[in-house]
């Protein structure tokens, strides 16, 4: 309930400091549901909120770029366009700080076997890995870890929450 | 903390047993006799069958059991003890679904002469067709004696009959020792109930799960943890020898497989690596520890030294080979790999040669375990549902057991004649749970936790 909060109230920031710089968003965000607030990692340390931002933190890290986390299809690893195009902006942002390393984890939906989805996530999160290795970031910057299914971003038990948890979430370290 | 149970074998079979103070000296063993021959043909014709067809529980009556003396013992009065001991006999016979225990507070209980002179005229009125009787002595030692005899009350016949001393601690074993007896003596299969179940425990909200290791007798008594739950754990397995367990744990945020001491509750890393190493399984012999490592995205499956030292690959395919299980003489193993597109069960030899699938139904099949009675392998089917199933080692007469939700990860007894598994609850709020079922399908029951459980191991028949 924790994170839950915590993310509504950078929603509700968010939106309140948007609202100042322009006159009124052009479309409606949607309603805020415990679903779409993955851009607040669940997992890894998490910057001050509201207050500055370190340069080359974590916290920056989940400003700057589009987001901390890819999904990926059913039993999928492969890293789609929207994939892509979220590992691009991870990838620029870890060329400006070459001196950060960062750990990808790999999750899993819980539609499958214990020991089946750690392998499933570590699948997944190298394949995020070997992205960003090929987008120049040096992989001896880049560690993985899989959770499987031990800690899913989303507990319901549907296809909306698995496929929030099938993810590789990139965390920067120290 | 465990005490080693010294069981001996007090009865001779002919010798009147509590025909006066002095007893004749036993002859002490290490071990039980053997399971009697199956109970077939002769000898009262009492037959239990195991595997299915079963038209009906078979009745039995297990009355209070009496005590010489009532004496104060560190576990409780001994006239309390028999009647405890009465019903745990009396709670596994029907956990096992093949016994239907008579109320026991319409049964007469035996005096001590009773005992081994059963009233068949009462038994015959009471509509059991098999009775359990016996005794409990505190004995000078400070140690208990318990006997068990089991009759025929048709046939006013005595079946079989066994005594067994324990420390006051372990008075339970005792119980469960004398139902493993009447088991074994009715259905002809091995004795399961003196077992012990290593499972993790769960608590917590399900995106931030705690997970601890946790020990207990396989109905749920002297439940204890193990581990304090800072770190997940997951699969933890006996080893053969009951004296460890292995099991994953991302202490220090390496998942990585790790012995446990059951006797000093020390903790040993197995592989020194920074790959993610899970799934591990000891061999029968328990001199190798079975396991999966995940390295840039590709598991294979290695063999280890339980002592540690390199590791020796088995499986070397670029999909997920994971789930390794030995049969029981350690020549052969099962595993599952999605190399053929999803997940399916493969037998390979223990060297890692001739790898051949053995499942073929429609669906994907995970965790393979193989009976310790090789006769069978348990899986999780996975087919909208997740379900419990065995097939043969070559792959047939394959047979689902449970249809749930979510049932996963099957553990055999140890006459491989039951499995327990967890079974999950959907959504935010869905627990985890242990339950077992017996090859029947039919006897489905959930196993007792204070907390959530999950990733449950059934450990062998204790010494």
């Amino acid at each position: 309930m924790f994170k839950l909060n915590t993310g509504l109230i950078l929603a509700t920031a968010a939106l309140a400091v948007a609202g100042c710089a322009k006159k009124r968003p052009e479309v409606l965000p949607p309603a805020p549901t415990a679903g779409p607030l993955q851009e607040v990692a669940p997992t890894g340390p998490s910057g001050p909120v509201g207050g500055e931002v370190v340069p080359g933190s974590n916290a920056d890290f989940q400003r700057s770029v589009t987001s901390n986390t890819v999904l990926f299809g059913l039993d999928q690893y492969d890293i789609d366009p929207a994939a892509r195009a979220i590992l691009d902006t991870q990838a620029a942002w870890l060329q400006r700080y070459p001196d950060r390393r960062i750990t990808i984890e790999g999750h899993c939906d819980e539609r499958g076997t214990r020991e089946y989805n750690l392998a499933l996530g570590d699948r997944r999160a190298n394949a995020a890995k070997n992205y960003l290795a090929a987008r120049g970031v040096n992989a001896s910057r880049m560690s993985v870890i899989s959770y499987g299914s031990e800690r899913p971003a989303a507990t319901g038990s549907d296809e909306e929450a698995y496929a929030q948890n099938r993810r590789a979430v990139t965390i920067v370290l120290g | 903390m465990i005490r080693s149970l010294t069981l001996a074998l007090l009865l001779a079979a002919s010798a009147p047993v509590l025909a006066g103070a002095q007893e004749p000296a036993p002859a002490p063993q290490e071990a039980p006799a053997p399971a009697a021959a199956p109970a077939q043909g002769d000898q009262g014709g009492l037959v239990v069958d195991v595997e299915g067809g079963i038209s009906a529980p078979m009745p039995i009556a297990v009355p209070t059991m009496p005590t010489q003396a009532v004496v104060q013992t560190p576990a409780g009065s001994t006239d309390a003890l028999g009647r405890q001991l009465s019903e745990i006999i009396a709670n596994d016979l029907r956990n096992s679904g093949l016994f239907t225990p008579l109320p026991a507070a319409q049964l007469r209980s035996p005096t001590v002469p009773e005992v081994t002179a059963p009233t068949y005229d009462y038994w015959s009125t009471t509509g059991a067709q098999s009775l359990v009787q016996g005794f409990i002595r505190a004995n000078g030692d400070g140690n208990l004696t318990v006997g068990c005899y089991l009759y025929d009350v048709a046939a006013r016949t005595e079946l079989t009959r066994q005594g067994f001393v324990v420390p006051p601690a372990d008075w339970r074993r005792a119980a469960h020792k004398c139902a493993d007896t009447i088991y074994a003596r009715l259905t002809g299969e091995g004795p399961y109930f003196d077992s012990r179940v290593v499972y993790v425990s769960e608590t917590g909200p399900k995106a931030k799960r705690i997970k601890r290791l946790a020990i207990m007798d396989q109905d749920g008594a002297n439940h204890r943890f193990l581990t304090n739950g800072q770190s997940i754990v997951l699969t933890p397995r006996f080893a053969p020898n009951q004296q460890s367990i292995v099991y994953m744990s991302y202490v220090g945020k390496i998942p990585s497989i790790y012995v446990y001491d059951i006797g000093s509750g020390r903790q040993r890393l197995v592989v020194q690596n920074v790959a993610t190493t899970f799934a591990p399984r000891f061999s029968p012999d328990g001199r190798y520890i079975l396991f999966s490592m995940a390295q840039g995205g590709n598991t294979d499956i290695y063999r280890v030294s339980a002592q540690g030292g390199s590791p020796q690959r088995l499986t070397n395919s670029p999909g997920i080979d994971t789930g390794g299980s030995y049969s029981p003489d350690g020549s052969r193993i099962v595993f599952e790999s999605d190399r053929s597109g999803g997940q399916q069960l493969y037998v390979m030899n223990a060297d890692g040669s001739n790898q051949q699938r053995i499942s073929f139904g429609g669906g994907r099949y995970a965790t393979p375990v193989w009976s310790p009675r090789g006769d069978l392998i348990a899986f999780t089917k996975l087919a909208g549902n997740f379900r419990v199933g065995i097939m043969s080692p070559s792959g047939g007469g394959e047979k689902l057991l449970t249809d749930s939700w979510s049932d996963e990860g099957p553990s055999w007894s140890p006459n491989g004649r039951v499995v327990t598994f967890m079974r999950s609850g959907r959504g935010a709020g869905g627990a985890a749970q242990l339950w077992s079922v017996d090859l029947t399908g039919v006897n489905e029951r959930r196993i007792p936790t204070p907390l959530g459980g999950s990733d449950p191991a059934w450990g062998p028949l204790r010494p």
